[in-house]
């Protein structure tokens, strides 16, 4: 067990470490950024002071070492605009983006699970294939479709535009929620399905356990494993996934900072959101991979 | 188990009576009715043995009289009638609670019966609450039970989780989870088809000695007229859902009436194979080869030395048979004659060549030349591949045109007895024994010298096994390769092999001719081996055919 704890400890370090490297390799390799900051026009005298400046002449080693040393000092850098410090401007977006992904996580669990677990109770029912359908239908429908029809009909018919800062969250959120809750619904049915049909349950029923006593005490913690994982990684990608759809409702989160440093080559500010991106990736990796140990026997001898 | 005890049995009122039983299958079925006007009665304190091959509808019966009947199947006609009790076979909410406390069901795969994320205790604890005894007196009923099955340290078992728990263990908890409200029947569908005969041997006898002590009835399912000799007062034979015969186990095994119970008890007891003479070439030579597993280096350092030390050579046109019980390195020793391990020390040649150090091209060149045919066939097959596909694979792989390629194959399946047409077909419309010759065929087309069957009739039915093993000594007398038999069962052993080797704890304790290892064992452990095989007792007084 001791192991096994280290052993993901390690591994989350050096995925922390790799994803450090390559976001540094893909900025230098991606152009020169002096270049970038100056006009198409400017003299390479004048390209050559930025690099000076910011001390991209010296070699890779050393400005990777500089890098890796700033980060770990807190050092994250400063946006080339504004010359505020890159994780307050992140920092500042944040609540916005957590209020509208846990919003749209919440939704995807209490709406989708039940689907899912419905669906395979009712199996080859009507209504599994009607849920099934609407299930696949949500996932496969590109998330922003849905949130510029909930726009257009809002606008049109009750006059009231669902965008904005000041707009309730549960449209933004039912709009990124909707992905989700169809595969937690397919992802939970089949799981559910797995364990309903396996040998221990079929044997509880032998030895005459309830049908609401198999399903509590014996489907629902075997069928957790799995979801566990889908859960995880929901929650690793709740900074990251929620880009296009902040971008359709001109939600102020992390997601349209990110689409508008990219498009203004605000090189310190895009590196710094998708290092907190790997991290939360990484950590909700660690979290799922330690609770693993509390929900799976298993696992702990190992 | 004796003759006394049945006729006292049969003196007083069943305990269960199953009349005129009709079950019929959905339209897809293979035949229309699972079971055809089914009559049979079991006696208290009796152990009453149903007997016949996977699909005949044995299990179908033990589901009906826990009203357990899958939902696919409709009940036409009949009824049961269980302690004066009538009650109908269907699914039925009234005798519910009866049935679960009276009637105890134990199932062939003990370890799935189990829950895996709860502990045993739990488990045991949770059927007696449905049931309703109070708090106080689960645990003490638990650990009282455990201490019945004779399971060591009942308070550490109750703790533990199936995971941690051996095969006879698994089933021993499975055994006491049964008996724990302390039922009237006893019903064991196969509970000892996957384990090793020594632990099938202990199973059999603590199912026998729980039955005298708590006046137990029993219906006990299987396949294997061996088991019945060991357990059964009375035997039903049953074929594609009649009953063919029923009678006293003695009079049955002496004097079957129905060809079919005929054929079923003599293949019990295959006869062994035309052993081919000549040719002393040696295909696969190993000497004094040592496989030792290491554990990964972050835990606590672990070493498990599986082969100690192994010597074997295989001939052209012979078969070497590898005897043991499950963790006694015959499966490690034969990864690591296939490479699939790389050995600490000791050589290995084949046709003369040393392979311990083969690498990369000149090892996948080499891994043509001897072929395996695995356990399972169910899932050794892709169920999405037909078999002609599955069959001509290999030859394209290793640079055979598509077109000579499926010839081969066709021609293949024919040989394994197989259907012209079953080639179209995909691997689920095939019985076990199909697709273990399916398995075969696919083996042989890359002409193999040398083939490795590890427990390849192991999860077979007994007669089928029989026809299997008949194929296997075909295709070596027509292809004259060297085969390589792993197997826990020293009957199969010898009807196969030309040489025994016995294997324990990762040594060879004894080996020689298959003949001599069967009727004069030197090493004790293979006389132990030899009586815990089922049956053997009855057998040996020559009362079997």
């Amino acid at each position: 067990m001791t192991g096994y704890i280290i052993s993901r400890l390690f591994r989350a370090v050096v995925t922390m470490l790799l994803t450090v490297s390559m976001v540094f390799l893909f900025i230098r390799f991606s152009g020169d950024p002096a270049a970038a900051l100056v006009p198409p026009d400017a003299p390479q005298e004048v390209i050559d002071q930025y690099a000076e400046a910011m001390g991209l002449d010296k070699p890779l080693w050393q400005q990777y070492s500089g890098y890796v040393g700033g980060l770990l000092q807190g050092n994250f850098g400063f946006s080339i605009h504004t010359g505020i410090a890159v994780e307050e401007v992140f920092l500042d977006r944040l609540p916005h983006t957590l209020q509208l992904g846990i919003t749209a996580l919440f939704l995807a669990i209490a709406i989708g699970i039940p689907i899912g677990a419905f669906a395979a109770v009712q199996r080859g029912s009507v209504l599994d294939r009607f849920l099934m359908g609407v299930s696949v239908l949500a996932f496969a429908m590109p998330n922003f479709l849905f949130g510029l029809i909930l726009i257009l009909v809002a606008a049109l018919s009750f006059k009231t535009f669902l965008g904005g800062e000041n707009a309730h969250v549960i449209w933004p959120a039912l709009t990124l929620g909707l992905a989700s809750m169809g595969s937690f619904a397919r992802f939970t049915r089949s799981s559910v399905l797995e364990t309903i049909n396996a040998p221990y349950v079929r044997a509880a029923e032998a030895r005459g356990i309830p049908f609401h006593i198999r399903l509590s005490h014996h489907v629902v913690p075997n069928a957790a494993i799995p979801m566990v994982t889908l859960i995880g990684l929901s929650l690793g990608s709740l900074v990251a996934g929620s880009v296009v759809t902040e971008q359709v409702f001109a939600w102020p989160g992390v997601g349209q900072l990110l689409v508008r440093s990219v498009a203004t080559r605000d090189l310190a500010q895009v590196q710094f959101i998708v290092l907190v991106v790997a991290f939360t990736m990484v950590m909700a990796n660690l979290v799922v991979d330690m609770l693993y140990l509390v929900i799976d026997p298993r696992i702990r001898v190992k | 188990m004796n003759d006394v005890c049945a006729e006292d049995a049969a003196a007083e009122a069943p305990l269960l009576t199953i009349a005129g039983l009709t079950v019929s299958l959905p339209i897809y079925g293979d035949r229309p009715e699972a079971l055809s006007d089914i009559e049979l009665a079991i006696h208290p304190g009796e152990t009453l043995c149903l007997v016949g091959e996977s699909g005949s509808g044995k299990s179908v019966i033990g589901q009906a009289i826990l009203g357990m009947l899958p939902y696919a199947l409709r009940v036409k006609s009949g009824l049961l009638k269980f302690d004066g009790l009538v009650m109908p076979p269907q699914r039925d909410l009234a005798f519910g609670a009866i049935r679960s406390a009276q009637i105890s069901m134990i199932f062939q795969d003990a370890a799935a019966c189990l829950n895996p994320v709860r502990t045993i205790g739990s488990q045991l604890s949770e059927i007696l609450a449905v049931h309703d005894v109070i708090r106080r007196d689960r645990m003490a009923r638990v650990l009282e039970v455990l201490q019945d099955v004779a399971l060591p340290e009942p308070e550490r078992m109750a703790r533990s989780y199936p995971h941690e728990l051996s095969g006879g263990q698994a089933q021993r908890a499975v055994i006491a989870a049964a008996l724990l409200l302390k039922p009237k029947l006893l019903i064991a569908d196969e509970p000892t088809t996957a384990l090793d005969v020594t632990t099938q041997s202990e199973i059999l006898s603590l199912l026998d000695h729980l039955k005298k002590i708590r006046g137990l009835s029993m219906l006990f399912i299987t396949h294997d007229f061996g088991v019945v000799a060991e357990i059964a007062d009375r035997v039903a034979v049953m074929r594609d859902g009649h009953l063919v015969e029923t009678g006293n186990t003695r009079d049955v095994l002496s004097q079957p009436q129905h060809p079919y119970t005929q054929k079923l008890i003599a293949a019990t007891r295959p006869k062994p194979q035309q052993h081919n003479s000549g040719g002393d070439i040696p295909i696969l030579e190993a000497h004094g080869i040592n496989l030792i597993y290491r554990s990964s280096f972050l835990s606590k350092r672990k070493v498990l030395r599986a082969v100690k030390n192994v010597s074997l050579r295989v001939d052209r046109g012979k078969t070497v048979a590898v005897v043991g019980e499950s963790g006694s390195g015959k499966s490690s020793l034969a990864k690591a004659l296939l490479r699939l391990e790389d050995i600490e020390s000791g050589s290995i040649t084949f046709k003369g060549t040393e392979i311990s150090d083969l690498k990369g091209a000149s090892l996948r060149e080499m891994r043509r030349s001897f072929q395996v045919v695995l356990q399972d066939p169910f899932s050794a097959l892709n169920p999405r591949q037909t078999i002609l596909s599955a069959v001509s694979e290999g030859p394209i792989m290793h640079g055979v045109s598509v077109k000579d390629a499926q010839k081969k194959a066709t021609d293949m399946i024919k040989l394994v007895g197989l259907s012209d047409q079953a080639g179209e077909r995909y691997p689920q419309e095939f019985s076990g024994g199909q697709r273990q010759r399916i398995c075969i065929a696919r083996a042989l087309v890359l002409t193999p010298d040398l083939l490795i069957a590890d427990e390849a009739v192991s999860a077979l039915d007994v007669s089928i096994q029989a026809q299997i093993l008949d194929l296997f000594a075909d295709m070596q007398k027509r292809f004259g390769f060297a085969m390589l038999f792993i197997t826990h069962d020293l009957v199969v052993a010898r009807a196969i092999a030309d040489e025994i080797l016995v294997m324990k704890s990762g040594e060879i304790v004894e080996k020689g001719p298959s003949g001599q290892i069967l009727e004069a064992p030197k090493h004790p452990y293979t006389a132990k081996l030899l009586a815990a095989a089922p049956g053997s007792d009855l057998f040996a007084q020559g009362i079997s055919p």
